[in-house]
């Protein structure tokens, strides 16, 4: 059963990838989703099987890949509870992005390849989350940076989507490189690949010395740093996150399942999986308490004065990353993997219902442009609402479950590590955020007037905030352009010239599931998955070292910290309601109140210019002067261009002989004659 | 005193048209009949060996030569001033300057 839910979406792939023009768009359509379909009953009985009944962990080898000196690597499906609860969330989510897609593209020529590419990326996910070695794993996690590649330039006329989808990559790369180098070295000092051999010996290495660059350090540190520097760059991490809101120029089914679903978590897949190991390195766990709570603030700022829809949903997501990082940091390692279960769901739902709007609103983005949708689109305004309320944490939905418990363990944590201070401080405030810029979405979007009209709505003038919205997208051409809106829509002919019209039922089915799982994922998942029974479902999977004890810890926090959550949620929504439909024009006279934090938050705390200036036009410079200086200046002008000019230098000489009169060829003629005669009569006849 | 003309003779006044012939082909800048004329020279200066050679060895070959090479003069002539004509129409000139298409 496993190896079909591994394997159906790759044949999926073969048949929509390669004969997808043969067959069609739609059977194409039918045969992709049809197998996801499959596999997600197939993956919902096996968490019912492994996560709730008896059946054993089991790692089925399906053969050898490689064997090189001690390096053995196998192809191996590991079948745990923490598989099982990313097969479900993966699955679960990439059937409905399938099925939401085929009203979402209904429109796109080349839905096939589309449809090929999420059935790649649903597989090399399910590769990564199955992995019973490094190796395999890492396998899987390129294959989704690739599948993300390709899905993210899915509309390579844009310049934007090549940019966005190349940014995306290079940025992967860094972190990849980190995950690399951590493999290499869990591999010198254990000797193995496979997670068993790996997590046996891991408490044997706790402590251990490891030479590195002229200085001892401890070896689990450094391993578990690097191997974080890998989850850091898929999961959007601060410093590594530049890609993620970049990635939304990818079309909006995409950006759910890869953007936030499933691929960004899977670097928190990844440190759950090597708990083992990292429980062995505090000093590493209490960085990632640092970076994810840095994320969850900083992402959650930025989110406040974002104008694109899908760049609001990308930070808010980035900053929701930074929540799983802090459940993983203080410890509590199935506190993360819950957010991530729970975030799946409303995360999905938040951007299907996005789609919903854009493709109501004939591929606008812009949320000053909207306004007044809640009575044109009933159902994907009370889909959104509901994963408003799971988002912000609203008592009784699934983010009220999770994000709560990840801030009461930052609480609980802070005994132990010094960043869990700081990490429960951003995060609380985080929420506040969250609440404000959800909401702000919503009666955006939503609520109020139609704004027909790019009328400067939340900035200090309407020039300086498109100036700046252009800036944001590359200085190419804007998503929200009706032109090149126009390439994919054949109806975009004018994008406001139409009333916004409801989705079809195949794009509203994926929303009211979701909407499902944001009401109920919490309620029913959070006593097995974090609550008192939480070591029979995950049934060691999870590893937490002896002393571990966060999350009976994190029940005995005091009430204040237990209500302050809820306290700072509702006081973001209240901001929101008063700054966006009880008194329009505060946020306006606010962000001209403070321009300079106004700028700083809308340009992304200048990350994308730093890294510009950094990393970016050095890269270019040295491109520049190996190619202008090394390559054609050296190589090519002492090589083949040097060689050809001395040729053409030669030639000119020698083309100067060639007078073109008879007489002269005469004259040259009777020399030779004259020449040879003499040499004979000289030399004479022997 | 013996009145006969010898061979060196015949072989001087041939060596003389030779050079003449020679001379005409590579000082001549006017005109481009005057070279076919200087080839009919050269031409003419080596039937007169033809034929000097043939009265010495008593051999009748040299001048059986001789008129082939009148032969070939004819026909090189006739196609040479045809070649003249069709020039003169195309470029309108049959100068020698003129004639350097082949300038590299």
């Amino acid at each position: 059963m496993i190896v079909a839910i591994v394997f159906l979406p790759l044949l999926g792939f073969i048949i929509a990838g390669c004969f997808g023009r043969f067959i069609g768009a739609r059977p194409s359509e039918v045969v992709t989703t049809s197998l996801l379909f499959v596999c997600l009953l197939f993956s919902w009985i096996i968490f019912a099987q492994v996560g709730f009944g008896t059946a054993e962990a089991s790692v089925p080898v399906l053969g050898n890949w490689f064997t090189s000196g001690a390096m053995k690597v196998d192809w191996a499906l590991r079948v745990d509870t923490l598989t099982a609860v990313m097969l479900v969330v993966v699955t679960t989510v990439s059937a409905l992005v399938h099925l939401y897609s085929i009203g979402y593209m209904h429109e796109d020529p080349s839905r096939p390849r589309f449809f090929a590419f999420l059935s790649l990326f649903t597989f090399a996910m399910l590769m990564l989350v199955t992995a019973d070695n490094l190796v395999q794993m890492f396998f899987g996690w390129e294959g989704v940076g690739l599948a993300s590649y390709l899905l993210i330039g899915f509309w390579y006329e844009k310049p934007s989507a090549n940019a966005a989808a190349i940014k995306a990559f290079v940025v992967n790369r860094v972190g990849d490189f980190g995950f690399a180098l951590g493999i290499f070295l869990v591999f010198v000092l254990t000797n193995s690949v496979a997670f068993e051999t790996i997590f046996a010996a891991a408490p044997g290495l706790a402590g251990k010395q490891i030479h590195f660059f002229g200085m001892n350090a401890d070896a689990m540190t450094v391993t578990c740093l690097l191997l974080f520097m890998g989850a850091m760059g898929k999961s959007a991490q601060f410093l590594l996150h530049t890609w993620l809101p970049d990635a939304m120029e990818g079309p909006t089914p995409v950006s759910a399942l890869i953007h936030a679903a499933t691929m960004v978590t899977a670097g928190v897949f990844m440190v759950a999986r090597l708990s083992p190991l990292f429980e062995q390195a505090p000093e590493a766990l209490a960085f990632v308490t640092f970076i994810g709570a840095t994320t969850a603030f900083f992402a959650a700022t930025v989110g406040l004065v974002q104008n694109d829809i899908k760049r609001v949903i990308a930070y808010s997501t980035c900053s929701q990353l930074g929540y799983m990082f802090v459940g993983i940091g203080v410890g509590g390692y199935s506190l993360g993997m819950f957010h991530l279960f729970t975030h799946a769901f409303f995360k999905g739902l938040l951007f299907l219902g996005a789609g919903s709007v854009i493709t109501a609103m004939h591929h606008e983005q812009d949320m000053r442009r909207m306004g007044g949708l809640r009575k044109d689109l009933p159902v994907t305004f009370w889909a959104m609402i509901i994963g408003t309320l799971a988002l912000t944490g609203f008592p009784y939905t699934a983010g009220n479950y999770s994000k709560d418990a990840i801030i009461e363990a930052a609480y609980a944590g802070g005994v132990h590590q010094s960043t869990a201070v700081y990490a429960y401080i951003l995060t609380t405030i985080a929420v506040a955020f969250t609440s404000f810029y959800s909401w702000r979405l919503i009666f955006m979007t939503f609520f109020g007037e139609r704004q027909l009209a790019p009328a400067g709505h939340d900035a200090p003038s309407a020039e300086t905030s498109d100036a700046a919205q252009l800036h944001d997208e590359g200085k190419s051409a804007r998503a929200t352009d009706p032109h090149s809106a126009a390439v994919h829509d054949d109806h975009a002919h004018e994008p406001h010239d139409h009333v916004p019209h409801e989705s079809p039922w195949v794009m509203l089915i994926p929303l009211i599931v979701l909407s499902i799982g944001a009401m109920f994922a919490g309620i029913i998942y959070a006593g097995p998955f974090i609550g008192h029974g939480f070591e029979e479902f995950w049934k060691g999977s999870l590893y937490q070292s002896a002393d571990n004890h966060i999350l009976h810890e994190m029940h005995d926090v005091p009430f204040l910290v237990r209500i302050l959550p809820l306290i700072m949620m509702a006081g973001g929504a209240l901001v929101a309601w008063y700054m966006y439909i009880s008194a329009p024009g505060t946020a306006d006279a606010l962000a001209r109140a403070n321009p300079l934090l106004y700028r700083f938050l809308l340009n992304k705390w200048y990350f994308d210019e730093l890294y510009d200036i950094i990393f970016v036009r050095p890269a270019f410079w040295i491109g520049r002067l190996l190619w202008r200086g090394g390559d054609e200046r050296v190589i090519d002008g002492f090589g083949p261009d040097g060689i050809a000019a001395r040729v053409i230098d030669v030639t000119n000489r020698v083309v100067r002989l060639q007078t073109g009169y008879v007489y002269h060829y005469a004259f040259a003629m009777l020399i030779g004659v004259a020449v040879i005669i003499t040499w004979y009569l000289v030399g004479g006849v022997r | 005193m013996n009145m006969a003309v010898s061979l060196t003779q015949y072989l001087v006044v041939a060596a003389i048209l030779f050079t003449i012939g020679v001379a005409g082909i590579i000082l001549n800048r006017k005109n481009i009949i005057i070279i076919l004329m200087s080839v009919e020279l050269i031409l003419l200066s080596v039937n007169i060996n033809f034929v000097a050679f043939s009265a010495f060895h008593s051999d009748l070959t040299g001048q059986v030569f001789a008129l082939f090479v009148l032969t070939v003069a004819a026909a090189e002539a006739a196609i040479g001033l045809a070649i003249l004509v069709t020039y003169y129409r195309n470029r309108g000139s049959i100068a020698v300057e003129d004639i350097n298409a082949m300038k590299g």
